[in-house]
């Protein structure tokens, strides 16, 4: 903050300043950074569709899909994966509804699982990058494979460090309450789009 | 002082702040005042634009003689390539959104500050070092595959000056999204208690179009340069033919985002000028809620037209015919501006100053650019005339004589509000002068040698196009100079320029509400409306407004039913007391 | 000024009419007209050009006449006239646009018609096949190998780069091997045309005749099927106008009726490295007589060039070697075939797996 003249406390990343704005904002929240983590998450969400398209063309120029010698992909554990990951985001929502009755232990407790479902998920992405045949330049299938879900592993990654940060920070006492838990709900609404994100892209590269 | 003015001025006595103390040091650092951020992003941008100028200078040079005397090929090729990144990239998208964007639209709302300031700040820093890596690609062989870095050619030359494009321009994209979000949420959350969408000033319109188009676009973009550079890197295949990737992918996805920054870099301008025209026009914006609304359409068509680039290249007949009447038709929503901009001057009582003059330079020369672009819109004269002189006409048509001179115009009207001193108009009227026949001398003569047959991206041509390519290496220069005037304007009036008073141009929007320059937080308490944006001539609704009501000899003066511009009396404006009652629903 | 203004607007827009009616037909931009479809395009111009001109002269028309007229007394403070809509007003300056678009866009798709853009038979890469089938089946690769392959009998082993893997056409995803050309005439005449860094390399299948520049009989209906070997080329005569890319890994066609005789300058315009201006030859339009004659010749040189490739194993040659025989007749400098030994190199190591 060299040379600025502002005081921090009108210059904190939730500003907020007038009464009038204030009501008309989410009546819970004092600030509209759950408005800005959705705006940006349709960024985000562009990001996955041009590359969505990109694979979708790829695949239907090339004479063969996947190209020939191509593996064919294990279907047994990105399924369960893939469940798993569903799931936590039924599991991620408890902690939502715990805190919104100013259960912190429900809190920690589902958001807990849910850092372990996220987890499990990502060794089980990394196993599976272990034991397939085929490498990130062996073909442009494989390619496109490695990059699409090496693209959502990083998401995934990134919404693990969120959970685990709301975590470490629930431990302090009175840090999230009924009426202030922003962390939780970016938390969240992140770890709901990495689900949606995935989901299309089992779909796209496993099923389809 | 005009009756509409002394009302809202009156208005909003209790929310006039007092002037800031003046601390320099806070330009260099991390600062998150939107005000601050604002000057940051518009001094930093204009350095960029000289740099670019100064690039687009070595290329006229070049091109001064047929041969390839200059510089050698390679240089040449990364000369255009920097230039038209620098421009787009570090110039006119964030001096338009970032710039000014940033100082206005917190202002224009009655906000304190944008949403989140420090993420504003974040996006602000990200830009000098994206914009010093390009730079320092010179060192390693700068990138020479143009900007839209079309696979495979970007694959094969030079990897160094490619990635660090690729870097440069993901870094700045970046910035762009975050900026976006920014003002997304400020706009639709922190206006003041009574102001509608409706009332906004135009420039929030286009912002939040703009807005719009940067978050949906430029992730695009960026996928694209992932896949880009792992292709570069590592050696996949996703837009290199020998392993059985497409390159028509990679342009796919750089034009559906590079189609839309060509509006991210108009609409803002689009909103300036609507802001320039009314103000020193001394009329309300002809066709408000026209206006407003064309922008939006603008932004929805915009999304749907990219292909246009790309008639040439791997598209199918169906896209191609799709993708020319989608284009076609933007015309008629950016017709609707035009027009109405003219409908504003039309009758009022021009103040003939620096910033109306840039406007009315862009309205003329932005139509030619739109008129050349309608023209390449249709695919059969595509087909003749892609990747000549002709689109390089088209370009900077619509990206000098009218993003550029938008800006101009916004340099002009708005410096005094942003330094609280008044610019000099002579020295601004000589910029004006020089560069519009600067321009005109330097770009006309391009679209007929693009017709001819000259092709674009070239450091040699046929001698028979000399004399032409000489009269635009002059115009160039001269153009070059034409930033002087300004510059020296600019530096000499901040120094020792005539104070400004709060509202030297007696404007109605909340910018200029407060000081010049506005304190820190910008308002005292807050800011109420009084009059609508551009209720110019109709004072409070008590007062009689003294607009003759008709006028046999020039009906387009007349407030009343035989005027051109207007069928009947408008309950809201009408000249008379006794005809005027309850909100317009022509507005 | 006692002169009604209706009739001043209506007499300013009687000359605005026909200065932009005699301005669109008098712009004396275009160069010669050498195609058959070249006329088509030039009337297109010419409409827009009379819009266009109509369009500028009215905004600044409008402009010049308000800086003028509505100059504001430097004492009078007060506003204008608080006129802020009109919607008839509004609804013509929408709908004229509109109308004019929508006009140009339906002119448009009927020269691309004519110009053969939309046929619908043009998605399938095989229905030229009958003329020579070595290029469908090879797709992209290079030309100048089914050349010496066919004449020895054997496999053809591209000389300029890897045979690159061919792709399917995605019309709904929008890509597919582009084409522009009236393919609903019979062909007469094919020439292959491929692009490399720096220059273009055409062959006449029927008499396996390689050149550098592109000669063609008089009103024949002509196919030139394109190719790229390393980056994107365009194919672009501006007398014909009619302009196509070159995409490696694509077969794109360009189809036209030359009906002028002399010679055009046949350009590469789309960015392909650093000697991309030096990239262009010539087409040379002629009387059949006079084309068979050339070709005589041309075969007769080839088959000296010929030799020689048998006799060194093509596959081992670099591009630089290779071209070296031909440099001079493409127009090519040495230090352009210098240009290409890089790239030549990396194309080789690119890898392949497919
Ligand atoms: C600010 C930037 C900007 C703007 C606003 C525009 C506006 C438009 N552009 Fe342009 N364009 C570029 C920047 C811009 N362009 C750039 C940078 C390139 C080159 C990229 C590259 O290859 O490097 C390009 C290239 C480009 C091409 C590709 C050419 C090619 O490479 O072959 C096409 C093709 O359709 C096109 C079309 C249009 C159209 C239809 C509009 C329309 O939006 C214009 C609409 C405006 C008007 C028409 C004028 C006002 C209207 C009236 C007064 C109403 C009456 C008018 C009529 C009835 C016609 N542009
Ligand atoms: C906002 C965008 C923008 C702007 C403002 C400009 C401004 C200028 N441009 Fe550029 N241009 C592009 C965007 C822009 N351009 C794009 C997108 C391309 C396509 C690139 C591609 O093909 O990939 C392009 C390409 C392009 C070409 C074609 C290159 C080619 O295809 O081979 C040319 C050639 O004349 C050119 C010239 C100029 C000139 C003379 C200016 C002038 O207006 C600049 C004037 C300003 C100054 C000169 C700086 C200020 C002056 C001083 C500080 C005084 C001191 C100056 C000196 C000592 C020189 N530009
Ligand atoms: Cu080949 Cu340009
Ligand atoms: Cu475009």
């Amino acid at each position: 903050m060299t040379g600025s003249t502002l005081d921090s406390a009108k210059t904190s990343l939730n500003y907020h300043h007038s009464d009038e704005v204030q009501a008309t904002a989410h009546a819970e929240h004092h600030d509209f950074r759950v408005l800005g983590i959705i705006v940006f998450l349709v960024a985000e969400g562009m990001i996955f569709l041009g590359l969505f398209m990109a694979y979708l063309t790829f695949r239907s120029v090339s004479p063969t899909w996947p190209p020939e010698g191509t593996p064919k992909l294990e279907l047994l554990l990105p399924g369960i994966n893939t469940v798993i990951l569903i799931s936590s985001s039924f599991v991620i929502h408890n902690a939502d509804t715990a805190i919104k009755k100013n259960d912190t232990k429900g809190l920690r407790l589902w958001f807990g699982v849910t850092a372990a479902m996220g987890a499990i998920f990502l060794a089980g992405q990394l196993y599976e990058y272990f034991h397939l045949e085929f490498g990130l330049t062996t073909n442009l299938f494989a390619s496109t494979f490695y990059v699409l879900t090496g693209f959502h592993g990083l998401h995934v990654l990134f919404g693990l460090m969120l959970i685990l940060g709301v975590l470490w920070r629930s431990l302090k006492p009175n840090h999230y309450s009924s009426t202030a838990h922003f962390g939780v709900e970016a938390a969240e609404v992140y770890w709901h789009f990495v689900d949606v994100v995935w989901v299309i892209l089992f779909l796209m590269l496993y099923i389809l | 002082m005009t009756q509409a003015a002394q009302y809202q001025e009156k208005a909003n006595l209790l929310a006039h702040g007092s002037e800031p103390e003046n601390n320099w040091r806070q330009y260099f650092g991390f600062s998150t005042d939107h005000k601050v951020i604002g000057i940051q992003y518009l001094v930093t941008t204009f350095i960029f634009y000289l740099v670019g100028g100064v690039l687009a200078t070595l290329v006229r040079t070049e091109l001064a003689t047929p041969e390839s005397d200059f510089v050698s090929r390679e240089v040449y090729n990364s000369l255009f390539t920097v230039h038209a990144t620098v421009m787009i990239f570090l110039w006119i998208v964030p001096a338009a959104t970032g710039g000014f964007g940033n100082y206005l639209v917190p202002l224009m709302i009655g906000a304190r500050d944008m949403a989140f300031p420090r993420l504003n700040a974040i996006a602000f820093w990200i830009i000098p070092p994206a914009g010093i890596l390009l730079m320092s690609s010179f060192l390693v062989g700068a990138p020479g595959s143009g900007w839209t870095s079309y696979p495979p050619l970007s694959l094969i030359s030079g990897k160094a000056g490619e990635m660090i494009w690729i870097l440069s321009v993901l870094m700045l994209g970046t910035s762009s999204i975050l900026a976006a979000v920014n003002f997304i949420v400020t706009i639709v959350k922190m206006r003041i208690p009574g102001m509608g969408f409706n009332q906004m000033p135009l420039f929030c319109w286009a912002m939040l179009a703009t807005s719009f188009l940067a978050l949906v676009a430029t992730p695009v973009l960026a996928g694209a340069l992932i896949l880009l550079s792992f292709d570069l890197i590592v050696g996949t295949n996703f837009f290199n033919p020998t392993g059985g990737g497409d390159p028509v992918v990679y342009q796919h996805m750089f034009w559906f985002y590079s189609h839309p920054a060509v509006y991210i870099m108009i609409l803002p301008v689009f909103g300036m000028i609507s802001e320039i025209v009314s103000v020193h026009s001394r009329k309300p914006i002809f066709g408000y809620k026209a206006i407003a609304y064309s922008s939006i359409a603008i932004c929805g068509l915009g999304l749907i037209v990219w292909a246009h680039h790309m008639f040439t290249s791997g598209t199918p007949p169906w896209l191609r015919m799709f993708f020319m009447i989608t284009s076609m038709i933007i015309a008629v929503p950016t017709g609707i501006k035009v027009f109405s901009w003219l409908a504003t001057i039309w009758g009022g009582k021009l103040r003939l100053e620096s910033p109306l003059l840039f406007a009315m330079g862009f309205i003329s020369l932005f139509v030619i650019g739109g008129i050349s672009g309608v023209m390449v819109a249709s695919v059969p004269w595509d087909i003749h005339v892609h990747d000549t002189y002709f689109i390089v006409a088209h370009l900077h048509y619509v990206l000098f004589g009218g993003s550029v001179f938008g800006l101009y115009a916004a340099f002009y009207h708005w410096f005094p509000k942003i330094t609280g001193k008044m610019l000099n108009d002579t020295w601004g009227k000589l910029h004006f002068a020089l560069s519009y026949v600067g321009f005109n001398l330097a770009f006309m003569p391009m679209h007929k040698l693009g017709i001819e047959g000259m092709n674009r991206r070239i450091a040699e041509y046929d001698p028979k196009f000399a004399a032409l390519n000489l009269l635009c290496t002059i115009g160039a220069y001269l153009l070059a100079v034409s930033t002087l005037p300004f510059l020296v304007n600019v530096c000499w009036s901040w120094a020792y320029g005539k104070p400004a008073s709060d509202n030297p141009w007696g404007a109605l929007t909340l910018e200029w509400m407060t000081t010049s320059p506005p304190p820190v937080e910008n308002f005292e308490a807050d800011p109420v409306l009084a009059t609508g944006p551009y209720d110019y001539g109709m004072g409070s609704r008590a007062t009689q407004v003294n607009v003759p009501f008709s006028d046999p000899h020039s009906p387009g003066l007349s407030a009343g039913p035989s005027s051109t511009l207007r069928a009947k009396a408008d309950p809201v404006v009408a000249a008379m007391p006794s005809d005027r009652q309850g909100e317009s629903n022509n507005r | 000024m006692n002169i009604p203004s209706q009739i001043v607007t209506l007499l300013a827009g009687i000359i605005l009419t026909l200065v932009s009616l005699w301005y669109g037909q008098n712009h004396h931009l275009l160069p010669i007209a050498a195609s058959e479809v070249a006329p088509l395009v030039d009337s297109l111009f010419d409409t827009m050009m009379v819009i266009g001109t109509g369009i500028f002269l009215l905004v600044n028309g409008i402009l010049i006449y308000s800086v003028i007229k509505f100059r504001r007394d430097p004492n009078d403070d007060t506003d204008g006239p608080p006129v802020h809509g009109n919607i008839p007003l509004e609804i013509v300056w929408t709908a004229i646009p509109a109308v004019i678009v929508l006009g140009l866009s339906i002119y448009s798709f009927d020269v691309y018609q004519a110009e053969g853009g939309q046929d619908p038979m043009d998605h399938s890469v095989a229905h030229h096949g009958k003329n020579h089938t070595q290029m469908a089946k090879m797709s992209g690769a290079a030309v100048a190998a089914p050349l010496i392959a066919d004449s020895q009998g054997v496999d053809a082993t591209p000389l300029m780069s890897e045979d690159l893997p061919p792709k399917q056409e995605a019309p709904a995803l929008g890509t597919v091997s582009p084409k522009v050309g009236d393919s609903t005439k019979p062909t007469e005449f094919v020439v292959n045309a491929a692009g490399m860094q720096y220059a273009w390399l055409f062959t006449y299948p029927d008499t396996e005749v390689v050149a550098g520049e592109l000669h063609v009989p008089i009103n024949r209906n002509v196919l030139i099927n394109i190719s790229a070997n390393d980056v994107i080329h365009a194919f672009w005569v501006p007398e014909f106008r009619l302009k196509q890319d070159a995409v490696p890994g694509r077969q794109t066609e360009v189809r036209f009726v030359a009906n002028r005789l002399g010679e055009y300058p046949l350009i590469c315009a789309e960015l392909c490295g650093a000697y991309h201006g030096a990239m262009k030859t010539k087409i040379v339009v002629e009387s059949q007589a006079d084309f068979d004659t050339w070709l005589q010749t041309q075969i007769a040189s080839a088959e000296v060039g010929l030799d020689r490739a048998i006799a060194t194993t093509p596959a081992t040659l670099t591009e630089v070697e290779y071209l070296a025989p031909y440099a001079k007749e493409i127009g090519v400098t040495a230090g352009v075939l210098q240009q290409l030994q890089p790239a030549a190199a990396k194309s080789v190591h690119a890898p392949s797996i497919s």
